[in-house]
């Protein structure tokens, strides 16, 4: 009771409000939102008057006029009647083409040479300890420059192409290899090809059900892959196991048919690919080094193979520790793969800094360019950020 | 090297957020309290602007900027030069980081309106053309077809390349590099069979090639390059000085007065002489300079004649005929208006 009363006589009615806490921080926060954002709109505004005052035009209305300039490589139609719309997407889809197969490749290789790193076999960790220490520390614009130089001072001219095999040519303008003529079965195999991925899945989810109830293991590796294998091939032979290849030829001054494919993307591929590797090995490594001998002894002695030890106990905990490393590895590869402009692949800095000297928009395409790659950055992380909760809460 | 381009253009973006709008004589008087004029260059291209084995900055285009600071401060050699891109260098000119911008920059509609730019009175009149392996056996443009072309970013030569392909119906593969250096190492190399840009530059860059006899110009001209010094629009008065010193060069050839006669012309009775040197005096005056700004400049540059020869004419390893740049008197194209 004596203590109510001291309370209530302590607590007075009514706090003004800059005494409270949590009102004075509110208060504050307001306060420099509302400043950053008059900062923004005064940058803005007198950005606008002064390139109007300098008579520069303004706005995005540039995107449907014609572009008229060329670009050397376009996974989609693309000519120089085109408008700048169009350009530009031309850029974005290649920097995401260079991104996404670098990415790919760079987790596979950093992988294999992080594990390797660990080896028993003193050759083999020795030698992946080399090329860490050898990629990671020479500067990624050095790297592009090497392997470009590379390819067309090595490389012989078009007319002394090296034949690599029928149809397969080797030289200075890139790697020329034929493809299949185009032909309605392609589609056909393509969906049979989607068709045994959903049928693999649903196996290796009966598989593991199975394993789990009745302790019988299922060879899911070996029968998914024959019916990836299978479903397309048997689509091919019903649609009448069209042969007809697309060769290249030499005629003029290059090789026409069959794909390209450009020194510039190669060496692009390539350096960014062998320099974010080494990265991303020592974090492979770290990884694994992160889970305690005990786990793995522990393992094997319930008589696992080598193989299954690292799927099933190492590789699930390692994933924890490596993935948010390896997440800011993957923005390196897409933001690194802004330098092609030295090398003159034909990437979204590339097409924008072309459009910001042919319009004179610097402001837009500068702005434009940061929208691009934060958008790949954030997309990127967001999506493993997913993969991230996701292995952390099977495993518990 | 790509982070400082990028740091360039966004440096270059502030700046325009954040400053001022020039005012007639904002700029003049700026480069006095300054000390110096600040030209962009390329500093890539032999015979226009490049630092010499000594570090000196040699060229037509660098002889231009002389001339402007010589008008301004009766002294050729208070110029800071600045390299630039072909992409870096009109946003630095409308940040203000450049007072002019002396980098072999053809005049055309866009870059005179949506730009915000002011062209000064041609130095070089030049036309886009290709070269080629001589070993290709190509003897015209119109043999192009299929062929790869080396090809410099953000230059009026990427769409006047586009343009004469689309116009034959030739298919084309362009290789497009930023730094003039690595493009023309690419082509020497043999990745590209056709190196296309102003024939002026094709014919400093086959100057330095590891063997120039491998190398054809072709005598096709795809294009008009009327080569200016450029400022920006809204400051009349630094549009005048540039755009006469230019015009002051070519008089000074049809007068008939260089660096060497120039003293002894002091004492000509001609009035136009006169008038040019400031011995009548007016004419500097009008323009907020000194009256013997015509004087500085042919006493310590020389005229457009000798500024041609020394840097880019036959007896240089370029070896260019004056051609459209010799004085309409000639046959050719320089025909500037009278200083009076």
């Amino acid at each position: 009771m004596a203590q109510d009363s001291t309370e209530s006589t302590l607590v007075p009615a009514k706090i003004p409000f800059w005494h409270d806490p949590t009102k004075r921080a509110i208060i504050s926060q307001v306060v420099v939102l509302g400043m950053v954002g008059m900062l923004g709109y005064y940058l803005f505004t007198n950005t606008l008057a002064n390139l109007e005052k300098q008579n520069i035009a303004t706005g995005f209305g540039f995107f449907s006029r014609e572009a008229s300039f060329e670009i050397g490589e376009s996974p989609i139609p693309y000519s120089a009647a085109d408008n700048y719309a169009r350009a530009l997407l031309v850029g974005v889809l290649n920097t995401l083409k260079v991104s996404f197969i670098g990415i790919i490749l760079t987790v596979i290789l950093g992988t294999f040479v992080g594990i390797a790193r660990l080896s028993a076999n003193w050759l083999v960790a020795k030698l992946a300890a080399i090329y860490i220490e050898v990629m990671q520390n020479i500067p990624v614009l050095l790297h592009l420059f090497f392997w470009y130089v590379v390819f067309y001072e090595v490389f012989p001219p078009p007319r002394q192409a090296l034949k690599l095999f029928t149809g397969a040519y080797l030289c200075n303008r890139g790697l020329i290899f034929p493809v299949p003529e185009a032909h309605p079965a392609h589609g056909y195999m393509a969906l049979a090809f989607v068709a045994g991925c959903v049928a693999v899945w649903l196996l290796w989810r009966w598989a593991k059900r199975r394993q789990e109830k009745t302790g019988q293991p299922f060879p899911v590796f070996l029968v998914s892959l024959t019916i990836l294998l299978v479903l397309p091939l048997a689509t091919w032979l019903l649609g009448g196991a069209p042969l007809k290849m697309n060769v290249p030829a030499f005629r003029g001054f290059n090789f026409q048919g069959g794909i390209t494919l450009s020194p510039e993307f190669a060496a692009l591929l390539l350096g960014l690919v062998l320099y974010t590797a080494a990265f991303v090995a020592e974090i492979v490594r770290a990884g694994i080094q992160a889970i305690s001998r005990g786990q793995v002894e522990a393992a094997m002695s319930m008589g696992l193979k080598p193989a299954q030890v690292l799927r099933l106990v190492i590789l699930p905990q390692a994933l924890r520790v490596i993935i948010p490393p390896l997440t800011s590895q993957m923005l390196n590869v897409t933001k690194n793969s802004s330098l092609a402009v030295a090398i003159g692949f034909p990437d979204f800095v590339s097409v924008a800094n072309t459009t910001i000297n042919q319009t004179g928009q610097a402001i837009e395409g500068i702005a434009l360019i940061m929208v691009v790659y934060l958008f790949f950055s954030l997309t990127t992380s967001a999506f493993m950020n997913w993969y991230n909760k996701r292995t952390a809460l099977v495993e518990r | 090297m790509k982070l400082f381009k990028l740091c360039v253009v966004a440096v270059a973006v502030i700046a325009i957020a954040t400053a001022g709008v020039a005012v007639a004589g904002e700029t003049l008087n700026a480069v006095k309290a300054r000390g110096h004029i600040i030209a962009g260059v390329n500093g890539g291209v032999f015979g226009f602007s490049i630092p010499d084995e000594k570090g000196v900055w040699r060229g037509l285009d660098v002889d231009t900027a002389r001339a402007i600071a010589a008008a301004v401060f009766g002294d050729a050699n208070k110029v800071k030069y600045v390299p630039l891109t072909a992409v870096q260098r009109l946003p630095a000119l409308q940040a203000k980081e450049i007072d002019v911008l002396v980098r072999n920059t053809t005049q055309t509609l866009t870059r005179s309106t949506a730009n915000g730019l002011n062209f000064a009175h041609v130095n070089y009149y030049d036309g886009q053309g290709f070269m080629v392996w001589k070993r290709l056996g190509v003897r015209s443009a119109a043999e192009l077809h299929g062929a790869t072309v080396c090809v410099l970013p953000g230059t009026t030569t990427e769409m006047n390349a586009a343009d004469f392909f689309r116009a034959n119906g030739m298919r084309w593969k362009p290789v497009v590099i930023e730094s003039t250096p690595e493009l023309s190492k690419a082509y020497f190399a043999g990745r590209c069979d056709v190196l296309t840009s102003d024939m002026s530059q094709l014919a400093a860059h086959r100057s330095v090639a590891p063997n120039p006899d491998e190398h054809v110009l072709l005598p096709q001209i795809i294009s008009k390059e009327p080569l200016c010094p450029v400022v920006r629009h809204g400051d009349d008065q630094w549009y005048d000085v540039v755009n006469w010193t230019v015009m002051a060069l070519i008089n000074a050839e049809e007068l008939g007065i260089n660096s060497k006669n120039v003293d002894k012309t002091l004492m000509s009775t001609n009035p136009k002489i006169q008038r040019f040197l400031g011995v009548t005096p007016g004419m500097g005056k009008n323009l907020g300079l000194d009256d013997k700004w015509a004087y500085n400049i042919i006493k310590q540059v020389g005229n457009y004649g000798e500024i041609y020869e020394r840097n880019v004419g036959v007896h240089t390893q370029l070896g260019l005929e004056r051609g459209l740049n010799a004085l309409w008197t000639k046959g050719g194209l320089m025909y500037a208006a009278p200083i009076r």
